[in-house]
């Protein structure tokens, strides 16, 4: 399954990259240079080749780890997303934990709560955090605390004081999401016939709420996560920009600006693979969680 | 040992049941008989305290179990009877065990809820009731998660957590209408066996009245929430006094002559909403007459047996 | 097609006054009325010419006579919020438009006729579902150019896998009901079947699905408006005018405020609105299944 998957993605990569339309070696070309310039040009980074000479070319390269030369940045791409992958997996990781972590406590409250105000204010969040926009998140947080009360730098990427902002705008939503699918996931569980006959067995509210609800409520959990591994990373493509991070979604919409091929495949195969973890450590997790699920493997 | 009088339950303004009452001493077993809706599972969560799960409550009548009020009792107190003193099978084995856990620690909780055991001591005791349940390797399956069993090796498991903590009460909510015809008779025969050796009060939960006739020492027949006939056994399938009650036993298939007709009740139970005015048999019943339109029937007793019937025992 | 347009009668009559029924319904439906009555009206309503522009009174803050502010060119924010909902709306309703339509054809097919077809484009669906709409947006986008038509594109093609897989769920789960097998048995021509039995009876979730996507389209119109990949200047939408205000931030925060309020304001009154209806329908497992 994974294998065509990836093949299909990378070629999916290539071929959305080589329909963009604008020429990089225009970008390159000084002006008053001569059509011979533009040749060698050409020549040099194969884009004189058919298509599917490329494609096997650049796949060849790219197990070797090497993605090519950027093009308007003149450097090897592979230096490039080393240089931003670690701020974007840090900035990622973290966001990623705090959604899953606040996002799993508060869908719990939300669910077991008997207090209406503690209801209808996690009903509020998770209405706000899935609707309102990312970017203008991040520019009110912004404004409220790094410029009004200068609490957190404004942007950049220097110590852990630049990280808290870009968590919390892209956590927003993702509290909001998780907190939402363990809402229901709780509530479903709740209705089933199983759960009677643990409380007829005089097990506490906590307890079955530990022990047997919520391991089945993570199930939907996971297999949100696992999924939404790329929106998370995604996310962090606007929430970069507006921080003025480094990491892959910066040298993304850069690359896309500058119509800078190898730099964009390169960005978009990393976002691709990390998507295509998610999935298998999803079904991982899936199958360590439900013997169900384990049984129908074998 | 379980005295039920007047019980009535509400889920906010509707009442689903109302005037239940009935009374079991250990060593017994007492048949709620009734179709489908009549209120006999309600009247099994009432006593398990479990009426708030699903939004209902309580709201007149007692439960009286060894000479404590349950229907006001604390939830910490009601919660060590549960499980402990007052045993639940439900009527679903498919769906009534933790699909993620395994068999073991599922019966072994019980115990160790209970009676304070170690988890050692717990498991020993879990190999020990399966086996007396016949249930075959309990060592192996112990480490089984349940959709690897059977139907009625789960219903085993059901009733093994209930008798984990050695109850006094056992309160069984149609333990076989899921199961094969060839186990329900297994289950049934297991739960007389119970009764028997261990000296239990079963309340026996049941649509079926040729269960009832096999096992129980009393039942109470009810319809549309509320308990129409109540008394030994042996009086109400000899002599039914309420036209529904000898409806129901007219239901029962008597051998294997070839003429026999099986006969249903005409018309349905009437849903919560619409129970009807007076006698909420009347609209099916064959000996209706005006009153039993308006007036709602008082109970009319007859030895030990009692029927809320305004020509009980009059029509045949 | 005559019993789709009744289906959907149908459910215009029911279940909308339904969703009007709590007053949650009420305020947000009453909300996203008045929204596309501004919309529309938008050119009568406006206090100023939303391009003129004034530069002695740039940056404004919110009073008198500009309720809302001015922008650096002097521009009326409150104008350019006003108008800006129409191009938001209108962008984002088509978006969703042709993505409903070109999904529902998709998935019904697939549905329908399963096999090889069904793979490949359930394969497709789901390697674009586990992508972010935003990246295949952006995309998109750079591969036509920015502005308002490639931006409707790239909304309707980030949002197609869900309307395929949806419609695709509906139509499986349809197909092994007894009336449809019936139907199929008596020998209906697939057409009849898929036109008069299946889609009918498949397209309340995909409608009311497709109400929630306009508000999401809506956020995915304005942040690509705010890469300066939508409205090009002078029209005004919301997300272009958070994007030329960034320059600004920190000395007129009201020009990024106002539209992103009107962004915020006008999803939650989607969302709400579209819990409601699928409150009012009882389909909240149809779409869940999906």
């Amino acid at each position: 399954m994974l294998i065509p998957v990836s093949i299909s993605i990378s070629v999916v990569i290539f071929m959305i990259v080589h329909l963009l339309p604008g020429d990089p070696i225009d970008n390159l070309i000084r002006v008053g240079s001569s059509p011979d310039d533009r040749a060698r040009l050409i020549a040099k980074y194969g884009l004189d080749q058919p298509l599917f000479t490329q494609y096997f070319r650049w796949i060849a390269a790219m197990f070797q780890g090497d993605f090519g030369d950027a093009i308007v940045l003149r450097r090897p791409v592979a230096d490039l997303i080393a240089q931003n992958l670690p701020y974007s997996l840090q900035l990622g990781g973290l966001a990623f934990a705090f959604s899953s972590i606040v996002g799993i406590i508060f869908g719990t409250i939300s669910a077991v709560t008997r207090s209406a105000a503690v209801a209808n204010f996690m009903r509020g969040f998770i209405l706000l955090g899935s609707t309102v926009p990312g970017f203008w998140l991040a520019l009110l947080m912004i404004l409220f605390f790094a410029v009004r009360l200068q609490w957190f730098p404004v942007s950049g990427a220097r110590g852990w004081e630049s990280l808290v902002l870009p968590v919390l705008t892209i956590g927003f939503g993702g509290v909001a999401l998780v907190a939402r699918v363990t809402r229901v996931a709780l509530m479903d569980v709740r209705r089933e016939d199983f759960v009677v006959l643990l409380h007829a067995k005089g097990l506490s509210s906590t307890s079955i709420l530990m022990r047997h609800l919520l391991p089945h409520a993570m199930l939907p959990v996971v297999t949100i996560l696992a999924l939404r591994i790329g929106w998370i990373l995604g996310g962090a493509v606007t929430v970069e920009f507006v921080f003025g991070r480094p990491g892959l979604g910066s040298l993304l919409i850069r690359a896309l600006g500058q119509r800078d091929y190898p730099v964009v495949q390169a960005c978009l195969l990393m976002l691709a693979l990390a998507v295509m973890i998610g999935t298998l450590v999803g079904d991982v997790a899936q199958a360590a969680m439900d013997p169900r699920v384990r049984e129908a493997k074998k | 040992m379980l005295e039920v009088r007047d019980l009535e339950v509400a889920f906010g303004p509707i009442a689903p049941l109302s005037g239940v009452s009935f009374s079991l001493a250990k060593g017994e077993t007492l048949g709620i008989v009734g179709e489908s809706g009549s209120g006999k599972s309600l009247t099994a969560m009432s006593i398990m305290g479990l009426l708030p799960l699903s939004g209902g409550r309580i709201t007149a009548g007692s439960i009286i179990f060894d000479g404590q009020e349950l229907t006001t009792l604390a939830e910490p107190v009601y919660r060590k009877l549960r499980g402990g003193r007052l045993g639940l099978i439900t009527q679903n084995p498919m769906t009534s065990l933790d699909p993620l856990q395994k068999i073991g620690p599922q019966v072994d909780v019980v115990a160790k809820l209970h009676l304070g055991m170690t988890s050692r001591e717990a498991r020993a005791r879990t190999i020990e009731i399966l086996g007396t349940l016949r249930i075959p390797e309990p060592k192996t399956i112990c480490d089984r998660y349940p959709h690897q069993m059977s139907g009625g090796m789960k219903q085993r498991i059901v009733i093994a957590m209930a008798l984990a903590a050695d109850p006094d009460v056992l309160v069984a909510d149609e333990p076989t209408t899921a199961l094969d015809v060839t186990v329900q008779a297994q289950i049934i025969r297991l739960l007389d066996d119970l009764v028997k050796k261990r000296d239990l009060a079963l309340v026996l939960i049941t649509h079926d009245m040729s269960v009832v006739a096999q096992t129980c020492d009393k039942v109470v027949v009810m319809y549309a929430g509320r308990a129409i006939e109540h008394g030994p056994v042996e009086d109400i399938f000899h002599a039914p006094q309420h036209p529904y009650t000898q409806a129901l036993i007219g239901c029962i298939p008597k051998g294997l002559s070839e003429d026999e007709h099986l006969t249903g009740i005409p018309g349905t139970v009437p849903t919560v909403v619409n129970y009807p005015k007076g006698c909420a048999f009347h609209p099916r019943c064959k000996a209706a007459q005006a009153i039993c339109s308006t007036d709602r029937p008082g109970f009319v007793t007859k030895g030990q047996s009692a029927a809320a019937c305004h020509f009980a025992g009059a029509v045949q | 097609m005559t019993s789709i347009s009744s289906a959907v009668l149908g459910l215009r009559k029911t279940a909308v006054s339904r969703a009007f029924g709590s007053w949650l319904g009420r305020i947000a439906g009453g909300f996203l009325i008045l929204l596309v009555l501004t919309a529309i009206f938008a050119p009568w309503i406006i206090p100023f010419d939303y391009a003129k522009q004034d530069l002695m009174n740039g940056n404004a803050p919110p009073g008198w006579p500009h309720l809302l502010g001015t922008d650096q060119f002097g521009r009326d924010v409150l104008s350019r919020v006003i108008y800006g909902a129409r191009t938001s709306l209108s962008v984002s309703a088509t978006a969703i438009s042709i993505s409903v339509s070109v999904g529902m054809a998709l998935g019904a097919a697939a549905g329908y006729f399963g096999g090889f077809f069904e793979r490949a484009v359930m394969t497709v669906v789901d390697l674009t579902w586990s992508f972010p709409d935003i990246l295949i947006a952006l995309i998109f986008v750079a591969i036509i150019g920015p502005g308002l038509t490639s931006t409707t594109f790239a909304i309707a093609i980030a949002y197609l896998a869900q309307f395929t897989r949806l419609t695709r769920a509906q139509i499986v789960r349809l197909k092994g009901e007894t009336f449809i097998e019936a139907t199929i048995n008596l020998g209906a021509k697939p057409s009849h079947i898929l036109l008069k039995h299946l889609l009918p009876n498949a397209i309340a979730p995909v409608i009311v699905v497709g109400m929630l996507a306009i508000g999401d389209g809506i956020v995915l119109e304005a942040t690509l408006g705010f890469f300066g990949l939508g409205a090009q200047p002078p029209t005004p939408s919301w997300g272009a005018m958070m994007s030329s205000g960034t320059a600004q931030l920190f000395l007129s925060p009201w020009v990024i405020i106002f539209p992103g309020v009107a962004v915020a304001v006008t999803v939650i009154a989607v969302n709400l609105f579209g819990d409601e209806l699928i409150r009012a329908l009882d389909i909240r497992d149809r779409i869940k299944g999906a």
